[in-house]
């Protein structure tokens, strides 16, 4: 049962990574992949939050709580399409912008995740 | 409208299967194996499609919904985070350049694989 509760969320989590993506994309129709950087960094932090808020307290049913976290939240963040823009950074000899992205998106994601954990443990 | 449908597809039979297989492959040795795992074996078949040159639908199927979802960077950072926080550096730094390091490199030999595999 609960994994379709993975599943569902997946499901959730990836529809939001592809509309935002896209909106990225006719946002800023820049060569820097915007949009996987915004929800890879976004997604650390929720799921920072999320951690210290409910999964420590067991304050949800466990099926939700995996449903949101490792559903929703791992759907929506990605880690392949990371390798995928970083390598296309650097096919185009862009290596400064795919240096740029690497380090962008592993501080932007330590800090962030960071943030989170510490917004969920107050009150 | 047909690219939400294939890529809410996608995200649901991706998101089982890291669930899966990141639980089964997790061990018992500090080191976040699971995940590491997931995120490097969906790095080289993105790097495989892409090789092979699908594109369209069939492309947002499988790799934007099932691979976008079936590998993660949140639980990736949330993992990463807990074992700097617990003071174990060692395991924190080679988790994450080895992440980014084979990652990059798998996702390459992915697209040099599919290459040679479609002609």
């Amino acid at each position: 049962m609960v994994y379709l509760f993975v599943g569902v969320g997946g499901m959730v989590g990836s529809i939001i990574r592809y509309l935002l993506s896209m909106a990225a994309i006719s946002l800023w129709s820049s060569e820097f992949p915007f949009g996987t950087l915004f929800v890879n960094i976004t997604g650390a932090f929720l799921l920072g939050w999320i951690t210290n808020k409910f999964v420590l307290l067991k304050k949800l049913p466990p099926q939700i709580l995996t449903a949101l976290t490792t559903g929703i939240i791992g759907s929506y963040t990605t880690f392949s399409t990371f390798c995928l823009e970083t390598v296309r950074l650097m096919n185009e000899d862009q290596y400064l912008f795919s240096f740029l992205y690497i380090l962008i998106s592993l501080l932007g994601g330590l800090v962030f995740v960071r943030i989170g954990l510490k917004m969920g443990e107050q009150e | 409208m047909t690219e939400i449908l294939l890529v809410a597809i996608g995200g649901f039979f991706g998101a089982i299967f890291r669930f899966i297989l990141s639980r089964k492959l997790k061990g018992t040795s500090g080191f976040p194996f699971g995940t590491f795992s997931v995120n490097l074996f969906g790095a080289f078949l993105l790097g495989l499609l892409v090789g092979l040159e699908i594109h369209g639908y069939v492309y947002t199927l499988f790799g934007v919904g099932f691979m976008g979802a079936f590998t993660t960077f949140s639980t990736f950072m949330l993992e990463s985070e807990q074992l700097r926080m617990s003071g174990k550096d060692m395991v924190f730094f080679s988790y994450v350049v080895a992440s980014f390091t084979l990652g990059i490199c798998l996702l390459f030999c992915g697209i040099i694989i599919g290459n040679l595999l479609e002609i």
